[in-house]
């Protein structure tokens, strides 16, 4: 396992979610969970990834849905997911 | 699994909060750099530096990008040079040419400062030590990236008071040298009591000769993140708050001990320590007197000011310490006047007073620092002050130390730019009693009694 967290953080616009999933699955990329929820009006998104079998280096995925977040006029961020455990789990 | 949460509560933290790692410091060992021949001498300690820190900066970025977390600094410490180039260097100017090599490496590899023109003097100074004191004005004017720093006293040791006389003549004579930028050299010279051998922040870092020949040590900061969480508990008790405060602490350094030892396995260097400062910026929401504030004071200076600031002190390395598993360095609230955009508007108000700060260092880290006064404040003034502050690390028992800026041609209410995260600063007033006479005496103040502990 190869754990990246993907959010998506923007305002609402159809196809989100399947642009996004489009990306990752052209690049054998597995996804584990997926939530998302409405604050403040903006549209929050949580993927949870596998990128251990992906085509892809984490760079480049990383660029990529950067570039997607622009096209789509959302803001996207790739981190390894270490950043969140260690901060919130002893 | 992670919830989606704890993720926003993170990323809100790095884009809203200013969360980020201010340093990752280098720790390079020079004492293999010994050598009779000058040239043999520079050019040794230009081959390890470069050898050693050639990647730094770039697995710095890297770490940086895959976390999503920023990586501000990216800095190296050295060997104290007194020691590495004592046998090479005759005279002041000797030093001046290690003072440029260790410049030359620093923009050939790609860090900001390197730290490590020091001189460990709290007993007594070598030939070499007093030469490598000497050279310190020059040395910080023609270079830009190089720190300097000077250790006078230490709790074991007592004050070493020839060196403490001979650097507020030091201090005032950089000031001259850098007049031209408003004396910034002396932003890049610290005087020392008790320092420590692992400190990964500017401009008091230098790797100590208990240190291994590499290491890696990271500074955290997050004064943003404290108050943004503070805000939340307004008007709760101080039970509530330090619990508040020392959970927020454990968060952020866990954020620098993830990155130290990233850091550590992709360049191959062992991990040193965390070092669990609140290191603020000149930004707005990056203030440790934001912090005092939100405690509950008008303004940074007012009664109380003392009390909250060791308060905050202590549950930071409270929270902290579980979140690393080793810690060192300077480890406290940083207080510097002209990098904190709350203690500047303090200062300019008139809530904050020299003596006030002199008091707050006594309960965190770690001194005097980035303070502006009038050029025309006397050597012998500046010595009093730096013996005033050492005096505190010496009976306390603690890192204290003296970073002034003596603005040569300014006076008290003029302002400073300093520029980048130095920031800017008001000139503040000095007592103008003499000293002179105490200054002047000579000798050491001995060792305090409870350093007798054996």
């Amino acid at each position: 396992m190869d754990k990246v967290i993907i959010t998506v953080v923007g305002k609402d616009t159809v196809g989100i979610i399947a642009k996004v999933c489009t990306y990752l699955s052209e690049k054998n990329v597995n996804v584990l969970d997926i939530s998302q929820t409405i604050v403040q009006e903006f549209f929050n998104m949580m993927m949870i990834v596998d990128i251990n079998q992906a085509q892809v280096s984490f760079e480049e995925i990383y660029t990529r849905l950067e570039q997607l977040g622009e096209e789509i006029g959302v803001k996207i961020h790739c981190q390894r997911e270490e950043i969140f455990t260690k901060m919130h789990r002893i | 699994m992670l919830n989606m949460f704890e993720v926003i509560e993170t990323n809100n933290m790095i884009e809203h909060e200013r969360l980020d790692v201010r340093t990752i410091t280098m720790g390079i060992s020079l004492l293999d750099c010994c050598d009779s021949d000058l040239n043999v001498v520079n050019q040794k300690i230009y081959e390890k530096i470069v050898r050693y820190a050639q990647n730094l900066v770039a697995t710095g970025e890297e770490i940086a990008r895959d976390f999503g977390v920023p990586i501000v600094n990216k800095r190296i410490s050295v060997t104290p040079i007194a020691l590495v180039g004592g046998c090479a260097c005759k005279n002041p100017e000797d030093f001046v040419t290690i003072a440029r090599t260790l410049d030359r490496a620093a923009h050939e590899v790609g860090v900001n400062f390197v730290g490590g023109y020091s001189a460990l003097v709290s007993k007594g100074m070598t030939a070499a030590d007093e030469n490598l004191i000497r050279s310190i004005p020059q040395a910080l004017a023609c270079t830009e990236r190089v720190c300097s720093s000077v250790n006078v006293g230490s709790t074991r040791t007592g004050l070493n008071m020839d060196a403490v006389r001979l650097m507020g003549g030091i201090v005032r004579e950089t000031a001259e040298a850098t007049r031209e930028q408003d004396s910034l050299g002396c932003a890049k010279l610290v005087v020392f009591c008790n320092a420590p051998d692992d400190n990964p922040f500017m401009a008091g870092a230098f790797h100590g000769v208990t240190e291994a020949d590499a290491i890696i040590n990271v500074g955290v900061s997050g004064p943003g993140v404290v108050k943004v969480a503070l805000e939340k508990a307004r008007g709760e008790n101080f039970e509530v708050l330090c619990e508040t405060i020392k959970k927020t602490a454990f968060k952020i350094t866990r954020v620098g001990q993830l990155v130290a030892q990233e850091a550590s396995r992709r360049l191959g260097v062992p991990f040193g320590i965390i070092d669990l400062s609140l290191a603020p910026t000149p930004a707005i929401g990056d203030s440790v007197a934001e912090i005092l504030e939100e405690i509950g004071l008008e303004r940074v200076g007012a009664p109380g000011t003392t009390a909250a600031l060791a308060m905050l002190n202590d549950q930071v390395k409270k929270g902290g310490v579980m979140a690393s598993s080793y810690v060192g360095g300077l480890s406290g609230a940083f207080i510097p006047v002209s990098e904190d955009q709350g203690m500047i508007d303090a200062v300019t108000e008139g809530a904050l007073t020299l003596e006030k700060l002199e008091a707050m260092t006594c309960v965190c880290s770690v001194g005097l620092d980035m303070i502006a006064i009038p050029g025309d404040t006397s050597p012998e003034t500046i010595a009093g002050i730096i013996a005033d502050e050492a005096a505190i690390g010496m009976i306390n028992q603690k890192t204290t130390a003296v970073r002034v800026i003596p603005v040569i041609g300014k006076k008290v209410g003029d302002t400073v730019e300093f520029g980048g995260l130095l920031g800017y600063a008001p000139v503040m007033p000095v007592n103008s009693y003499s000293c002179e006479k105490f200054v002047n005496r000579g000798g050491r103040i001995p060792a305090p009694i409870h350093s007798f502990k054996n």
